[in-house]
């Protein structure tokens, strides 16, 4: 039974050199096969959605394109569909849009609306194109040129010619917009020094920070919008009134930045020792330090965060109707009443206007997101 | 104007003489974990030009110590004067020191954001508030030195354990400092990366730097070091030059200790 084996002493005597691999089986009949019908259960499942699939989109298809109506005057053109049964009414729709667009604002100023759309857009993507051309300068306009020209184009000015619009009058998309646009801008600084201060060594900052962010936070939106529209005008002097658009703008972006804090907090706990130490070690001073090296590695590892809160907050500015500001939502549901219009499916039509103008601008800023997470893995693996 | 600016950039990477012949005086140093009695009279005085290694088994206070030289840890009793500033909660001072007092950590804390270059030109640029051109200059003649310019546009993940090291060696020059710290600088590398970086700190201690290392290399101590620290639960149990500490130990521990080092 001398099964033992001597090993051999082994020398290489030539080089392996690489080979590509084998070539796998790939295309869409093997991808189908490896994903949908790989066993029997796998078989049902599929089966299964597909079918559920159809159920759920067909009458989906058929209410919202198939038997739609899409022009028309009044309630008449949506009281009797092409096909005998009433589709989704957009010809109410199309006939509100500059309502859902502009709100109340005067009908002979609304370019002043169209051109600030306009100056927002160029902002907007000369801040996110991270490849724009003088982005510092990009900065310089949608921090500081673009607010001070959209507020005196909206507002008006009486000494330049343009006659002044009482924020009462806003409305729509331009609200949300207005909200959204300055609850981002501003969450993000304020939500960063609330995560630093939450953190810092000196107790009277980290007390006040931590009261400051657990009060916003155990508190509903709706009851922060309340505050802001009844105490602010208690907490200034005398008799100063802020404007009543801008009382829930102050409470959106506080509300957004205590969320903010707690997620920039969690990127700045993710941050090891060492990057301290190595910054320090060098002079570096605290806000250097932070701004330098900490915070740009914290913010990189929480955008799905950071986005997060945005999309919360862009879709949170609907509450601001509770205190009577006339945003999308709010015009939308203003028209629900409208005679003209009344019809069994103009809520319907209403509301999905709503829903797919919100979906747009989320699903948007979620792939953004997706894009900058990917740019920023691909250039510095760890 | 181009002449002027190369004898600028020149003068500036010759080492500034430290103010007086002491670099670092430790007078009865204590610290404290909570209750753990960390540093216990710890008392020690680095000459101008030195080069101490110091070595001991973990969790004896080598590391803590050499830290609380550029104050990353505080000390609770004592004096720490370095360069003739004494360490105190003056920001100011601790700012002051930190500038001069270059430091190579085990793990490099390169900042994984920045490039090679970035990351040697950003205290220069950010604390000594120098030109970012001149500031490049500095980094590429100190990449060069550390033998890596051509890896100066990529980022740190991209390099070796022993490169990322060198950049970590470089950026500290890049401060142009007066004393080096290293904390075991070798310990977490590949042992084929060893070498590159002790060679790197054994080029810079024969142009006489300062420097205080913690490592375990005792083929460095005994190429570079004026002395040689035995440190245990700490305190400093002794401390002789190279060739006295390897062959004729005092203290039963260090005995015990090189037994178990040197085989």
């Amino acid at each position: 039974m001398s099964m033992l084996v001597t090993q051999e002493p082994y020398l290489r005597q030539t080089q392996v050199d690489p080979e590509p691999p084998p070539v796998l089986v790939s295309g869409p009949v093997a991808w189908i096969r490896a994903h949908l019908l790989s066993s029997p259960l796998n078989i049902a499942m599929t089966v299964v959605t597909l079918y559920l699939s159809y159920l759920i989109f067909t009458p989906l298809i058929k209410f919202a394109l198939i038997d739609a109506v899409w022009t028309g005057q009044d309630r008449e053109a949506c009281l009797a569909g092409p096909g005998g049964e009433v589709g989704a009414c957009w010809a109410y729709v199309r006939a509100k849009l500059s309502y859902f667009t502009y709100g109340s604002y005067p009908w002979d100023l609304r370019w002043r609306v169209d051109i600030f759309f306009a100056l927002t857009a160029i902002g907007v993507v000369w801040m996110l194109w991270l490849d724009a051309p003088r982005r510092s300068l990009g900065a310089f306009y949608f921090f500081i040129i673009y607010p001070i020209v959209s507020f005196i184009l909206l507002s008006g000015w009486n000494a330049i010619g343009l006659s002044t619009v009482d924020t009462s009058l806003w409305g729509g998309i331009l609200v949300t917009i207005i909200v959204s646009i300055v609850g981002i801008v501003f969450s993000l600084p304020f939500g960063v020094l609330l995560a630093l201060g939450r953190r810092s060594a000196l107790p009277a900052i980290r007390l006040a920070s931590i009261i400051f962010i657990e009060v916003i936070r155990g508190v509903p939106l709706i009851t922060v919008l309340f505050m802001a529209n009844t105490m602010l005008p208690l907490f200034l002097p005398g008799n100063m009134t802020p404007d009543r658009l801008l009382r829930p703008l102050v409470g959106v972006a506080i509300f957004a930045a205590a969320y903010m804090a707690e997620v920039v907090r969690g990127g700045l706990q993710a941050i090891p020792k060492g990057q301290y130490e190595g910054a320090m070690s060098l002079g570096l001073g605290y806000w250097t330090m932070m701004r330098l090296v900490v915070l740009p590695q914290a913010l990189r590892i929480v955008i799905p965060g950071i986005v997060n809160v945005f999309i919360a907050l862009f879709k949170d500015t609907t509450l601001v109707s509770i205190v009577g500001i006339f945003d999308l939502l709010r015009t939308v549901e203003a028209t629900l009443t409208d005679p003209t219009w009344s019809t069994p499916t103009t809520r319907f039509s209403g509301y999905a206007f709503a829903a797919v103008f919100y979906f747009i601008f989320c699903f948007g800023m979620s792939r953004y997101s997706l894009a900058i997470e990917r740019r920023f893995a691909r250039g510095h693996k760890r | 104007m181009a002449t002027a600016t190369a004898a600028q950039t020149s003068a500036s990477l010759k080492p500034t003489p430290l103010k007086g012949e002491v670099a670092v005086e430790m007078i009865d140093v204590h610290k404290w974990y909570g209750e753990f009695h960390v540093l216990r009279d710890i008392n020690l005085k680095v000459t101008r030009g030195e080069r101490i290694v110091i070595c001991g088994p973990s969790g004896s206070g080598k590391s803590t110590m050499i830290r609380c030289i550029n104050r990353l840890e505080e000390h609770q009793r004592g004096s720490i004067v370095v360069d003739g500033i004494e360490l105190t909660n003056d920001l100011k001072r601790i700012d002051e020191v930190r500038r001069d007092v270059g430091m190579v950590f085990q793990h490099f804390n390169l900042f994984p954001h920045l490039t090679i270059l970035e990351n040697c030109t950003l205290a220069p640029i950010w604390v000594r508030k120098m030109p970012k051109k001149q500031a490049e200059e500095v980094a590429m003649h100190y990449l060069t030195r550390v033998k890596i310019p051509e890896q100066a546009n990529k980022y740190p993940g991209q390099l070796s354990g022993g490169q990322q090291q060198r950049v970590a060696i470089a950026r500290s020059l890049c401060m142009n400092p007066k004393i080096m710290l290293f904390d075991e600088p070798t310990s977490a590398l590949d042992p084929e990366m060893v070498k590159e970086v002790l060679d790197t700190m054994v080029g810079l201690a024969e142009e006489g730097m300062t420097m205080l290392c913690v490592t375990h290399e005792m083929g460095f101590a005994r190429q570079v070091a004026n002395r040689v620290i035995f440190m245990d639960a700490g305190q400093i149990v002794e401390m002789n030059t190279p060739n006295e500490f390897f062959a004729n130990p005092q203290h039963e521990r260090t005995k015990l200790f090189l037994s178990q080092i040197l085989h």
